[in-house]
């Protein structure tokens, strides 16, 4: 590995009963890139997230993020050293604000928790952070509004933020664009794009156009297995995976 | 502070119970302020357990054995006290501390490992622990078995306030019943309680952004457990009494109830839901209409069932449903 490699997956395995999820998976993000991962469905791309977050245990293999094993780490060590998911499904605190979603996982980085006394809604040092990530995703003017009464869009939206506000080495978005509107997505790219200047991110996602325009670099994963990586115009030229996946689409 | 009418019935509330010993001074029956000490008593034990219930998720169906804890340490105390001239066991301060501790370990026990479960086995499992605190006080005789202890001699306070004067005890209760409040008050404003309240809404989403929900839980856990404990030692000395009954399940049920009754969501509503829960007892089985030979007040509980599911399915937030500014369900 080389020092530039922030996130290396070696031989990593999941089984499911009979079924292999994640089959012997070997892959290296790199600090900064834009790292895109395609895929039909059940392909095991949610898997492959939840073993790097630590909700789920591997079977087998090494994953080492910023040069250290986290095989022994919690989920919420992980999310402290840096890595941090958005949710295919969306997953808020949905009778929480805007903003005290994201005061939340600020709150999460800001020390420990067991303080029993002092109000916390109005604490400037998770406030102030919290609405400049709101603005970065262009959120602020729901801050106050119940997360529950958002838009299908603006969720997708938050369910961002919220990752962003645990100030990560490692963004892993699974599809932050599902279930969204022609319009929203597009607009989503665009934050994605200035998201790319300041975080590595490993992005799950079906929209193509996105992926294309998006990453550095893209791996396929096909039955657990990533059967390429490469620039998106070696991807598009790659006879295998028109096959396999992109089909007429390419 | 903006005075809003949900406030005003709130600070209502409060002063007629500040008053109201002197209410029934005045009408020449103090019958009430008994029962009205008893309301208070369950409804701190309410509060304590909301906090697991309503903002935590944690639906423990074991919290009377807390009660039972600071009951019985008043009531072995003074046993010792009276049977073996043991004074210092008299103590108010130091049974209360003892009291404290003991259900506050209890609940430390407990919570350790009923909060490794989840769901309905979380609710067994809890419930288990206290059927074996009340099966433990009914198999020991030296205590009274399933006859229960008398208390011949309440805490000694040391002059500091003499709680065999009955407006005294009464005023001790209702002053603990505001700490309480304003305590949970801080408590579920605070960091930690947003940590309490975040894993109720979203476990999974917590632990994606760095918690470990399990400490913070068991902190609550052991939080409730001890002001429970202080409801126990505060209920021995109204009662003069102690007995296994006070740790069983039934009694954890009917807290649940006091915060079904009262609206999960709010810092009153286990206090109105202690008043709404005892006050209907006491309509209900006092009814004096009697049909074929029985006497429906005897089987108010009949009644009772069915208010209960009603305001449950029609009114989730119980008796806050009503109060102005009431959050609206979806
Ligand atoms: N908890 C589970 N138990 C058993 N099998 C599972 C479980 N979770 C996922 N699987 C299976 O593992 C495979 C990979 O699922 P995964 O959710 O990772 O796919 P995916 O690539 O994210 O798909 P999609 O594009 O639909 O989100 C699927 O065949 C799925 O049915
Ligand atoms: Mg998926």
């Amino acid at each position: 590995m080389s020092a530039q490699d922030l996130l290396v997956i070696e031989n990593l395995v999941k089984r499911y009963d009979g079924l292999l999820a994640t089959d012997d998976l070997s892959l290296t993000v790199r600090e900064g890139e834009l790292h895109a991962i395609i895929g039909p469905n059940g392909a095991g791309k949610t898997t492959l997230i939840k073993q790097l977050t630590g909700e789920i245990p591997s079977d087998n293999g090494r994953v080492t993020f910023a040069g250290k094993n986290i095989k022994r780490l919690s989920e919420a060590d992980r999310s402290h050293i840096g890595l941090a998911r958005s949710f295919q499904i969306t997953s808020l605190f949905q009778d929480f604000t805007v903003l005290e979603n994201v005061c939340l996982a600020v709150q999460a980085h800001s020390g420990h928790s067991f303080r029993f006394w002092k109000k916390i809604n109005n604490d400037t040092a998770l406030t102030d952070p919290a609405r400049d990530i709101l603005r970065q995703m262009g959120l602020e003017e729901r801050a106050e509004t119940a997360t529950a009464a958002l838009s299908h869009g603006e969720q997708r939206q938050l369910e961002i933020a919220v990752a962003l506000a645990t100030k990560p080495k490692l963004l892993l978005l699974d599809e932050p664009m599902a279930g969204m509107s022609r319009e929203d997505s597009e607009k989503l790219v665009e934050r994605l794009i200035e998201l790319k200047q300041h975080y590595s991110i490993l992005l799950i996602e079906h929209d193509m156009d996105a992926v294309f325009s998006l990453a550095d670099r893209i791996s396929v994963l096909v039955y657990g297995q990533a059967i390429a990586t490469g620039t998106p115009d070696d991807i598009r030229n790659n006879e295998e995976v028109r096959q396999a996946y992109l089909g007429e689409e390419a | 502070m903006n005075l809003s009418p949900r406030l005003l019935i709130n600070a209502a509330l409060l002063i007629f119970l500040a008053v109201l010993p002197f209410l029934t001074d005045w009408a020449g029956d103090s019958f009430y302020t008994g029962l009205v000490a008893r309301i208070l008593i369950l409804a701190i034990a309410a509060l304590s357990l909301n906090l697991l219930i309503g903002y935590g998720g944690m639906v423990s169906f074991g919290h009377a054995a807390f009660i039972g804890v600071g009951a019985y340490v008043v009531g072995i105390g003074a046993f010792h006290a009276f049977e073996d001239g043991i004074d210092w066991m008299l103590n108010g301060y130091i049974q209360l501390v003892i009291a404290l501790l003991g259900s506050a370990f209890i609940a430390l026990i407990i919570g350790a490992i009923s909060l490794r479960t989840r769901g309905v086995y979380f609710i067994m499992i809890t419930m288990a622990f206290s059927q074996m605190l009340y099966f433990t006080a009914v198999g020991v005789e030296t205590y009274g078995a399933d006859d229960g202890l008398s208390i011949y001699s309440r805490s000694d306070m040391l002059g500091l306030i003499d709680l065999n004067d009955e407006k005294s005890l009464y005023y001790l209760i209702f002053v603990s019943l505001l700490v309480v409040l304003y305590l949970m008050h801080r408590l579920v404003g605070s960091a930690f309680g947003n940590v309490i309240r975040g894993s109720k809404s979203n476990e999974a989403r917590m632990r994606a952004i760095g918690f470990s929900p399990y400490k913070y839980r068991l902190t609550a856990f052991v939080i409730a457990g001890a002001i429970a404990g202080y409801a126990g030692f505060l209920m021995a000395n109204l009662n003069d009494f102690v007995s296994p009954d006070v740790m069983h399940w039934t009694r954890s049920g009917d807290l649940i109830i006091m915060i079904l009754l009262g609206g999960m969501a709010s810092l009153f509503g286990p206090l109105y839901g202690a008043l709404a829960f005892l006050m209907l007892e006491e309509i209900l089985s006092s009814i004096p209409l009697t049909i074929g030979g029985l006497r429906v007040g005897e089987y108010w509980q009949l009644i009772f069932g069915p208010l209960l599911i009603l305001i449950v399915l029609y009114a989730r937030n119980g008796v806050d449903s009503f109060l102005p500014g009431a959050r609206k369900n979806t």
